[in-house]
């Protein structure tokens, strides 16, 4: 369904529900990576400027139908790919994407959309080169979720989906139809799977590993600040 | 009542068993007399006792206050164009059109996904992809398309409304100047929309002819639509 990159950098994204502990990973992963002196460009899931005011709006007023919430995202990671993702792919960075194309994969086919029609949205996005997904069972998620945020937002909970008047609960049984999804998605598009209880530190030395291993031999864009330290070095 | 089709998978989550009112859209490329047509045609409807909407003539309240900043920034790359326009027809599709068929309304659309399509297609995107995020998309009862040629869209617009930044493809610079940008742009909808014909089964309509002519072979048409499909 992805069609196959024409770049020279490198694209790793991680995957999982809310709560899995993706974020708190790639954030680590980001720091440390430029710490080593590599161009890196970090993109986040729904954070398009070009679109946030009609989103934003829409989430309000409760106004987005399954299939426009879909058309929506995917517009979103449109700009961004056009912009930022692929124009630094090419010039030879890594980036770092918290959620992709599978991310909508999940929640819109958990909304109800049809599985192909959605991937046939994002045709034009590369597979990766490393996906990595945090596998969590569904409470440890929820527990991680309700004991760290106010409150879980309408669409997050699946609310539209009517599946139950109470939050919590729709959030619970919306979560877990985006798992099934995940789960599907495993082999279909060869995600790397991370056990998402381990303790931060721990997982953190395998994302680390995996990514050290995916890096080996490909050399990308220096980062100029980096480059210039390390040539001082020579001459002295 | 008469069975439901859809592009694609239409809307899983909402089957849609039946539909009483009759979806007709009229094609075609700017400045060739859509709107016109569909007053006429929506007033001729009216008197012979159909209830019409013209509802698909306006964008929607999910999608237009983000597409025309959008618009007028000109900041909108032609992948992120496609899907925005796609969300905004979506939106007009499920909350505006498709009740209105439910209610058993004639509906005139002033254009469908087939324009959007054929303007993404001559801004680079590929024709199978571009058809494929139309799957939700309803078939219409009736798609009219009024053909014509750039010299009659030229004289059209020099006696109107004069020529548009965004109907003349300045977006993607066809020329250095809007006249002849939009001569080329222009061309080029033309052909998408012919190589569409066959493939959705357009009805063709000389659009270069006088209004009352072309409205007379419309009618014939809506006519002929109502014969076939009782209700």
């Amino acid at each position: 369904m992805l069609s196959t990159g024409n770049y020279k950098g490198k694209l790793i994204v991680v995957e999982g529900i809310d709560g899995s502990g993706k974020s708190t990973q790639i954030d680590l992963l980001h720091k440390w990576l430029l710490s080593k002196g590599h161009s890196v460009y970090f993109s986040e899931w729904n954070s398009s400027d070009l679109v946030k005011s009609t989103s934003r709006m829409a989430k309000e007023k409760k106004m987005f139908t399954p299939t426009t919430f879909s058309l929506m995202t995917a517009t979103d990671f449109a700009d961004r790919w056009e912009r930022y993702i692929f124009p630094l792919l090419k010039a030879g960075g890594i980036v770092l994407a918290d959620r992709y194309a599978f991310t909508a994969f999940a929640r819109d086919v958990a909304r109800g959309v049809d599985p192909q029609w959605v991937r046939s949205l994002y045709s034009f996005a590369p597979m990766p080169d490393l996906t990595l997904y945090f596998r969590v069972p569904l409470d440890v998620a929820v527990d991680r979720i309700l004991s760290s945020r106010a409150k879980i937002k309408y669409y997050e909970a699946g609310m539209d989906l009517g599946l139950s008047d109470n939050k919590v609960t729709s959030f619970r049984l919306f979560q877990q139809r985006v798992i099934d999804e995940y789960e599907k998605m495993v082999d279909e598009f060869g995600m790397t799977v991370l056990d998402g209880t381990e303790s931060v530190q721990k997982e953190q030395k395998i994302v680390r590993q995996l990514v050290t291993k995916m890096l080996r031999g490909w050399e990308g864009l220096p980062n100029p600040l980096v480059r210039t330290r390390r040539r001082t070095a020579v001459f002295n | 009542m008469h069975s439901v089709e859809f592009y694609g998978a239409g809307f899983p989550y909402h089957p849609i068993k039946e539909l009483e009112g009759k979806l007709i859209v009229l094609e075609g490329t700017d400045g060739v007399g859509r709107s016109t047509q569909i007053q006429l045609l929506r007033r001729w409807l009216e008197d012979e006792g159909y209830a019409v909407s013209d509802t698909g003539l306006h964008r929607s309240p999910l999608t237009q206050v983000g597409l025309e900043a959008a618009k007028n920034g000109h900041t909108l790359s032609p992948l992120t164009m496609s899907l925005f326009y796609a969300t905004d027809f979506a939106d007009r599709l499920e909350n505006q059109i498709i009740p209105a068929l439910k209610a058993g309304f004639v509906v005139l659309s002033d254009r469908y996904f087939f324009s959007i399509i054929a303007r993404d297609i001559v801004r680079g995107a590929d024709p199978d992809r571009a058809r494929a995020i139309y799957g939700f998309a309803l078939k219409p009862d009736l798609v009219i398309y009024m053909r014509s040629d750039v010299d009659s869209l030229v004289a059209r617009l020099v006696h109107g409304r004069g020529f548009d930044y965004w109907e003349s493809g300045m977006d993607i610079r066809c020329a250095d100047n809007i006249y002849d940008s939009f001569v080329i742009y222009q061309g080029k909808l033309i052909e998408q929309f012919e190589k569409m014909s066959d493939e959705f089964g357009f009805v063709s309509v000389d659009a270069t002819r006088p209004v009352q002519a072309v409205f007379n072979d419309l009618k014939a048409q809506v006519k002929g639509l109502f014969e076939r499909l009782p209700d």
